[in-house]
């Protein structure tokens, strides 16, 4: 009985530490993505970036973090002080979890469950309500707004990004995300389904209210949008969660697309998640070049984009997929 | 027992949520008690270009918005419908095909609809 106890406690240290040692690397790359973002967009700018801060500029994201830690947390009279408190917490936790189904390299991921390509889709859908309940507690009008938009948006283009999945997983035949990468040793879906990867990318900036698409929070008209009333630690964790969502869209395009920890042309003199790490880096960069190049959508503009074109498009490629996949016998699981 | 390894899967999950929370909550307390906090009526009173806020925020708004989240309903439903269909359509043959195309096009025909409605125009 000691000996069973002893071997479920030593299971549970083994998992415990390793969720620790993910929970660390994401937290660094979410503070060194604020540098990467801050340094491409200076260079598009023809401008230095952050550079005083340590060699490079490379300590700015824990002086931005020890700053905002050492801020007065304001919460609004008119509020909902709960709700309120709730909603950061809710969007970084979501975007956080998100990441126990992806798998890093062979084996290499916190939980391998059958049905990790849902799991995602339904965390992805969940992410809506940190931002809704954030707009409403804080009983102000700018945040009113800005959450009402992000929430149309995001459901908007939540569908086109479910079709583009499921394009994919007709090619993959698995839900599960170690089986969706080996069905890509041959061909990485980025070949035949390159548009359904434009489609989930663009799909996917508009899920993480980034620019071009960033009505929720555009400057302009609405200050900040949904977060507007924030300060604090409970503004840095909106922050964070919005970078750590970026991060989760390129991870999942890397999965579904760009073969995962799959080494392209048989380099494979660098381990599995080196080459996972390198791909979101690149994809990351598309976030970051679409924000320094493109101007912000209008909001019926965005909505026309989402229902009129892409899920149209998102629906006629992947019948044709499945067609063709059925007319020519190269079904997955042996059709 | 394979069912129970299947839920056996999800404990990881599990602790990977309640770390994910916690983290939230200790960095917002953590703040809270690092920070002087000095509040005041004007610091707390919602954002508003300088004025008082006349009324509640929480007003009417666009009945677009409610239209947009019924539509995605429907095609979420729909999506949700297509997973083990994409999944499984090497066992289910040529009729599964068949089958589903038969749907999406009931589908399509409502999306039609909608469109020459007007359900997805923003002015």
């Amino acid at each position: 009985m000691a000996d069973l106890l002893a071997t479920y406690i030593g299971h549970f240290g083994v998992m415990f530490v390793g969720i620790l040692c993910v929970v660390v690397v994401l937290l660094l790359s979410m503070a060194y993505l604020t540098y990467y973002e801050r340094k491409v967009l200076a260079a598009a700018m023809l401008r230095k970036g952050p550079n005083v801060t340590g060699p490079f500029g490379l300590l700015q994201p824990m002086a931005d973090g020890l700053k905002l830690f050492l801020k007065e947390t304001i919460v609004p009279t008119g509020s909902n002080p709960v709700l309120f408190l709730l909603a950061p917490v809710l969007t970084f936790g979501l975007a956080l979890v998100g990441w126990s189904v992806i798998p890093f390299g062979p084996g290499l991921v916190i939980s391998n469950i059958n049905v990790g390509v849902l799991y995602l889709f339904a965390i992805s859908s969940l992410g809506v309500y940190g931002i809704i309940i954030a707009g409403w507690a804080s009983n102000s009008r700018y945040a009113f707004l800005g959450a009402m938009r992000s929430a149309a948006q995001m459901v908007s283009y939540e569908v086109s990004i479910g079709f583009v999945i499921v394009t994919v997983l007709l090619c993959a035949g698995s839900l599960n995300l170690s089986k969706v990468v080996e069905a890509q040793s041959h061909l990485w879906f980025c070949i035949p389904l390159f548009p359904m990867m434009i489609v989930f990318f663009v799909s996917g900036l508009a899920e993480t209210n980034r620019a071009p698409f960033d009505l929720v929070e555009s400057e302009s008209e609405l200050v900040a949008g949904y977060f507007v009333e924030y300060s604090a630690m409970a503004f840095a964790l909106f922050y964070l969660g919005e970078y750590m969502n970026m991060i989760l869209v390129s991870g999942m395009t890397t999965v579904l697309f760009l073969g995962g920890w799959l080494a392209p042309f048989g380099l494979t003199f660098l381990p599995a998640p080196i080459w996972f790490g390198l791909k979101i880096f690149v994809v990351l960069f598309g976030f970051l070049w679409a924000r320094a190049t493109l101007p912000r959508f209008r909001y019926d503009q965005l909505m026309r984009l989402g229902w009129k074109i892409f899920l149209p498009f998102s629906i006629v490629y992947m019948v044709a997929v499945a067609g063709f996949l059925v007319a020519t016998g190269n079904l997955p699981n042996g059709g | 027992m394979s069912s129970l390894n299947y839920l056996g899967e999800y404990l990881p999950i599990f602790v990977f949520l309640v770390i994910a929370l916690a983290f939230g909550v200790v960095a917002i307390a953590g703040s809270w008690l690092a920070a002087k906090q000095k509040p005041d009526a004007v610091k707390l009173a919602a954002y508003e270009c300088g004025f008082e806020a006349f009324d509640d925020a929480r007003r009417k708004f666009d009945v677009r918005f409610y239209l947009v989240s019924i539509l995605f309903i429907i095609f979420d439903l729909e999506v949700a419908f297509l997973f083990p269909w994409a999944i499984s359509l090497s066992k289910i043959g040529l009729y599964g095909f068949w089958s589903m195309m038969l749907f999406l096009a009931v589908l399509t025909v409502g999306f039609i609809y909608e469109w020459k409605k007007g359900a997805l125009e923003w002015e």
